[in-house]
């Protein structure tokens, strides 16, 4: 297996941000920024699922994120509360219930930094072994309804109208949302999670014709600041999820000084 | 009318009530092949809700909607909300209902006469040219029935006229009937076969002709709109009557 602890380190990161590229562009065209932010705050609720079920700590916040998911979809459903509110209602309440569980456990000690931000540099074997399993099946799920998910992205009802199983579309790619927040953990965080989505897909957006484009730049893009940001973190001893967001964040502001339309051959946008 | 033979679409002593409230109450439409049906009526009469109930998007609390066996309806919705950071130009937005055949991406705009937009992005669209790309795309599946949500929104009274003129060809041209939607008054009068009008319940329904005369109509949009009205259906006589059942609920916006 992989002894290099840096060498799992990239090997993790780069699955990831490959993952992240195609479903960080639907978070950022259908919004849903808030819902995968809300998702990542329930992963230390799965940690003590984890240890009061004695089952792998990933499977526990597989379930509870998959759980919050349906909540989340149905609680939508209803008019009383706006949906920030709501997202925000069980973010928070996911986060300190989490906390609170976990606290009620005195024979478990865990390093909350790194359920927090991400510990890159200690990715095990088995941790890549989830990245490229639940990564690589989360990316193929994706494709198979890629068609659909961009007909239901442009407009539900449109969809609806053509026989397109919008409901079915929906609760899958809210599934593969779970699953992939809950692996992308291990890199960056649950407090970062939603900026690896959201930040390698805005900065492709300038430069993307279509939606494809726009998935696999953004998957390139969240690379790049994976290597950047391991690169920086071992270069100045700073902590490596906070690097890759920082670096991304940057690559996204140079996004910004590159004449719009650089790659796009006067297609406008 | 020329509704002989079976309806396409049938919807049936239809009532939607959500809580408390009722939304639409007792609705009756039936639209026959090739016929043009417009549901006219003020904002918050149930107009678009009474669409989604013939689209079968939306089930109605009682009554029933029939859809002729194999109907193929091609659908306008009323607006697009797509995200500035969809990347979409109108040329994939037309190729992706139709298999990327883009010789029929391109026969349908030049169709509705928005060729001109084929490598746009959807978004940076004027009111006009997202409708006629909005009609192209409700024609990609050959439709039998076409139905529009205010086709003419957004678009400046020139436009609207040319809006119309342009559904009414494609009318002849294709044979296919058209449910829509419309607050303005004047304008689809010349171009529709029978209206409805709507104010949660109908309020009267007929040829164009008829229901500029009805009391109920002129009760809902006032004697004003009415005379305005009267130039384009060249009619003499005005009803000021007044009609006991239109006078609820949001009527007089207008």
């Amino acid at each position: 297996m992989i002894d290099n602890f840096l060498l799992r380190a990239l090997l993790g990161g780069l699955g990831v941000a490959l993952v992240a590229g195609p479903f960080g562009s639907f978070v950022v065209w259908r919004r849903l920024a808030y819902f995968g932010d809300t998702l990542s705050h329930s992963a230390l609720l799965g940690v003590a699922l984890g240890f009061i079920l004695h089952i792998n700590l990933t499977v526990g916040i597989i379930v509870i994120c998959q759980l919050l998911a349906i909540l989340l979809f149905y609680s939508q459903r209803q008019r009383q509360l706006a949906s920030d509110t709501m997202l925000g209602i069980f973010a928070h309440g996911a986060l300190s219930l989490g906390l609170v569980a976990l606290a009620f456990m005195e024979d478990v000690r865990i390093d909350l930094v790194a359920y927090l931000f991400g510990d890159i540099l200690a990715i095990s074997n088995s941790d890549l072994g989830w990245i490229f399993a639940g990564g690589g099946i989360a990316l193929a799920c994706l494709i198979r309804i890629w068609k659909p998910l961009l007909a239901i992205t442009i407009h539900e009802d449109l969809a609806r109208v053509e026989g397109i199983p919008v409901d079915q579309v929906n609760w899958m790619f809210l599934g593969l949302i779970a699953l992939i927040v809950a692996v992308m953990m291990k890199v960056v965080g649950m407090l970062l999670v939603t900026a690896l989505l959201i930040i390698p897909a805005a900065t492709a957006r300038r430069f993307a014709g279509n939606p494809e484009m726009m998935a696999l730049l953004a998957s390139l893009i969240g690379c790049l600041a994976v290597c950047a940001g391991l690169y920086g973190s071992f270069q100045w001893d700073t902590p490596t999820g906070p690097t890759i967001v920082v670096a991304a964040c940057l690559i996204f502001i140079i996004g910004f000084l590159v004449p719009k339309g650089l790659f796009l051959n006067g297609q406008e946008s | 009318m020329s509704n002989t033979g079976q309806p396409l679409l049938e919807v049936s002593t239809a009532n939607l009530t959500l809580g408390k409230q009722s939304l639409l109450e007792n609705i009756n439409l039936k639209i026959g092949a090739g016929e043009i049906l417009t549901i006219i009526g003020p904002n918050g009469a149930g107009k678009t809700t009474l669409l989604r109930i013939a689209l079968g998007l939306q089930k109605p609390t009682s009554g029933t909607v029939k859809r002729q066996p194999g109907l193929t309806i091609g659908y306008m919705p009323q607006r697009l909300h797509l995200d500035p950071t969809f990347p979409l130009t109108v040329k994939r937005f037309l190729a992706l209902a139709c298999k990327n055949d883009f010789a029929r991406v391109i026969s349908l705009l030049s169709e509705v006469g928005a060729a001109h937009v084929v490598d746009s992005a959807v978004q940076t669209l004027s009111g006009g040219e997202l409708q006629r790309v909005l009609l192209a795309r409700a024609l990609v599946r050959e439709p039998d029935l076409l139905v529009l949500d205010e086709p003419v929104q957004g678009v400046d009274v020139h436009g609207q006229v040319e809006l119309y003129k342009l559904i009414s060809r494609i009318r002849e041209q294709r044979g296919c009937a058209v449910l829509m939607v419309s607050h303005d008054l004047h304008l689809v009068m010349a171009a529709t076969d029978q209206v409805l009008c709507l104010n949660r319940h109908i309020c009267c329904s007929g040829t164009p002709e008829s229901v500029t005369n009805d009391p109920a109509f002129v009760e809902l949009f006032g004697p004003a709109a009415v005379q305005y009205m009267a130039v384009y259906v060249h009619d003499k006589n005005h009803h000021h009557d007044q009609c006991a059942s239109c006078g609820r609920g949001s009527a007089n916006d207008r």
